[in-house]
């Protein structure tokens, strides 16, 4: 009981091994400072899988721990992304601005260079007015708050009224899809003040740093990825192995039990939903300057869907299986819509990945769901000789109890 | 002595059908009361009133020495006040282990912020040891909760109950599902448990009842239909008729 933290969470020591093994590795292999193996976009790819793995872990701590099984959670990611874009798209262009306005006669007034940015980034929606979200979008400090603050209300918000009124189960899942599509509707219209449809772009420019070659604007990103999915780690490991971890696992087991201990469930909820929001934003703030354009499509309810089959298939109720569930997922994914992978010539029926990737996405969730419920993360249970003991689905104990055979860790 | 407990004119109905009607009822800081009552006559819908799961239509709840209402009181407040319950089927938490279960039954600030940063002391895992030995399963704390049998997950359940030191203990159908050996264990620890505060009991073993030796109360379509010691109720005559009057 009075090991330290490390060493009663082994498993936590051995993923941040492997990241940092994994980050050395494309480090040396890289184009921009190694050997020149690596292209400068698939850094990038990978720095985007490593944020995505990030969220993964927020959306296991919420669903695999807490049992709210979140559809929503892009949303705080598409959030974070467009907090961080506003900065980066506004100071580069007024850089821009000042830049092709100090050729002119008379220096320009600081109401000339702002509509001149006004116009430069709202022509496209027709307009030349800064709407209020864009108070801060000048100061880098002040944007960076907003990435935690925004996210971070709107799930104080959202869950306070949902959690308060006891919603559970699927009716919250709906609801958090509905939260996600109506943001995703809202960002679409031109008047949202967030460009439209067109979204923000050119974030992977960053701002004072033109001359800055992308193969090692794109290593900053990948260290800056791989170290936040590192904390995020440690805090997802540290939350989960005390006593509140004992009380959320609790809650997703049974609710009505935990109440009765005396513990305030809907505050325990509402405090795991804001923290995973918050971590959520943090990643995505981190992806799209790697990525480059946000736009409303983004966090289309899919987006949120997408992020718990990941979770399904790496294993939730485990960190590191919602890590390697997300990247072995999104890397795939990757592949198969982005034109490498060979056509699959049937004789009859030329297979063309791009088209069925979904399909063969869709089959292995159900397949996992039915067969391999704890899922790829199952497999180290295999290699550790762990095997729950086969009551065909029943309970564990003779009695009906909260917890069934399938959902068992070890 | 003034009473820990007040239930005075309570009634609650589902959907028209009554199923508690007037029901009075008190029990005072120190004392083991098992109640009886053939099914459906609201012994669990009281439990749900006390412990805050239902509201009741009319009448009042009183708690404590300071006569504090729980009626608008939610389920978690009311336990820290300290009305703990057990429920009919054993509901510990099957995933985790014996000592995380009664360690997140002690008593202990219920917050998220004082549960996050909570590290059990030498004081509370002697304490957990201890509740643990109480129930019998001082050898069992590393294991699952769900591997554990019937029987012992009652008892874990009750230990979880005597780790949240609650003034007053609600316990629906404890011996339910134990052997004989199990059953006077369980009576033991309930009547030591009584020693110090409030204990409730509701049974429908009479043998079980007649083991307690306490005062009982009969409760028939939702009110009070007697009171007194097991062999006082059961010479009454309307308690027959309800009880045993089915030839």
């Amino acid at each position: 009981m009075t090991k330290s933290f490390l060493a009663r969470n082994p498993s936590v020591l051995a993923f941040l091994l492997c990241l940092a093994l994994f980050t050395l590795g494309v480090t040396v292999l890289s184009e921009g400072l190694g050997l020149n193996l690596v292209s400068t976009s698939f850094v990038k790819t990978l720095g985007k899988t490593l944020c995505l793995c990030l969220a993964a872990i927020a959306m296991d701590l919420v669903w695999g721990y807490c049992g709210i099984l979140s559809l929503g959670h892009f949303a705080f990611f598409g959030l974070g992304g467009y907090a961080i874009g506003m900065w980066l798209m506004y100071e580069r262009t007024r850089l821009i601005v000042v830049d092709s306005l100090a050729n002119a006669p008379l220096p320009p007034t600081e109401q000339e260079i702002a509509d001149a940015i006004g116009t430069q980034i709202f022509g496209v929606v027709g307009s030349a007015e800064f709407p209020p979200v864009w108070a801060f979008a000048h100061s880098l400090p002040l944007q960076l708050v907003m990435v935690v603050l925004v996210p971070g209300v709107l799930a104080l918000v959202f869950g306070w009224l949902a959690f308060r009124s006891r919603v559970t189960g699927v009716y919250l899942s709906i609801l958090t899809q509905a939260m996600t599509l109506a943001l995703s509707l809202y960002l679409f219209q031109n008047d949202s003040g967030l460009r439209g449809n067109n979204g923000l772009s050119g974030l992977q420019n960053l701002p004072g740093l033109a001359d800055t070659p992308q193969s090692l604007v794109s290593l900053w990103f990948f260290w800056a990825s791989a170290l936040a999915l590192a904390l995020g780690y440690l805090l997802a490991a540290w939350v989960v192995s005390g006593k509140l971890g004992s009380v959320i696992r609790g809650i997703r087991d049974d609710e009505a039990r935990v109440r009765f201990l005396g513990y305030p469930v809907e505050t325990f909820k509402l405090f795991v939903f804001t923290l995973t929001a918050i971590i959520a934003a943090i990643a995505g703030a981190l992806y799209y300057p790697q990525a480059g354009i946000i736009n409303p499509a983004e966090i289309a309810p899919i987006a949120s869907i997408y992020l718990a089959v990941w979770v399904a298939i790496g294993g939730r109720g485990r960190l590191y299986g919602a890590v390697i569930g997300a990247a072995f997922v999104s890397l795939l994914s990757t592949f198969f819509t982005g034109g490498q992978a060979p056509d699959l010539n049937l004789g009859v029926y030329t297979v063309k990945w791009v088209d069925w990737w979904l399909v063969l996405l869709g089959l292995s969730f159900v397949l996992v769901t039915l067969f391999a419920p704890k899922g790829i993360g199952g497999l180290f249970d295999l290699a550790a000789g762990i095997r729950s003991p086969n009551r065909r689905g029943a309970d564990l104990g003779p009695d009906q109890g909260s917890f069934r055979e399938k959902e068992a860790e070890t | 002595m003034t009473q820990l407990l007040e239930v005075s004119g309570v009634s609650v109905s589902f959907d028209g059908f009554k199923a508690i009607n007037n029901l009075s009822f008190s029990i005072g800081p120190a004392e083991l009361r098992a109640i009886i009552g053939p099914n459906g006559a609201g012994k669990t819908t009281f439990m749900d009133i006390v412990t805050g799961k239902t509201r009741p239509d009319e009448g009042s709840v009183l708690w404590g020495e300071e006569h504090v209402s729980l009626l608008g009181l939610s389920e978690n407040r009311i336990a820290q006040a300290g009305v703990g319950r057990k429920f009919q089927r054993p509901t510990v938490f099957e995933d985790q282990s014996v000592f995380d279960n009664l360690m997140m039954a002690l008593k202990k600030p219920r917050g998220p912020l004082a549960t996050l940063l909570f590290r059990p002391s030498e004081a509370d895992v002697a304490r957990v040891g201890e509740l643990a030995r109480e129930i019998g399963l001082a050898d069992a704390l590393t294991r699952k909760s769900g591997e554990l049998s019937h029987g012992q997950k009652q008892w874990l359940e009750i230990g979880m109950l005597l780790a949240q030191e609650p003034r007053l203990l609600l316990v629906d159908e404890p011996a339910a599902g134990m052997t004989l050996a199990e059953r006077e264990h369980t009576t033991d620890i309930l009547v030591e448990a009584a020693k110090t505060r409030a204990v409730v009991v509701v049974e429908h073993d009479m043998e079980f009842v007649r083991r307690l030796n306490c005062k009982v109360t009969v409760l028939h379509e939702g009110s009070v239909l007697a009171e007194g010691s097991l062999d006082h109720v059961t010479a009454n005559k309307d308690v027959i008729d309800v009880y045993l009057g089915r030839g």
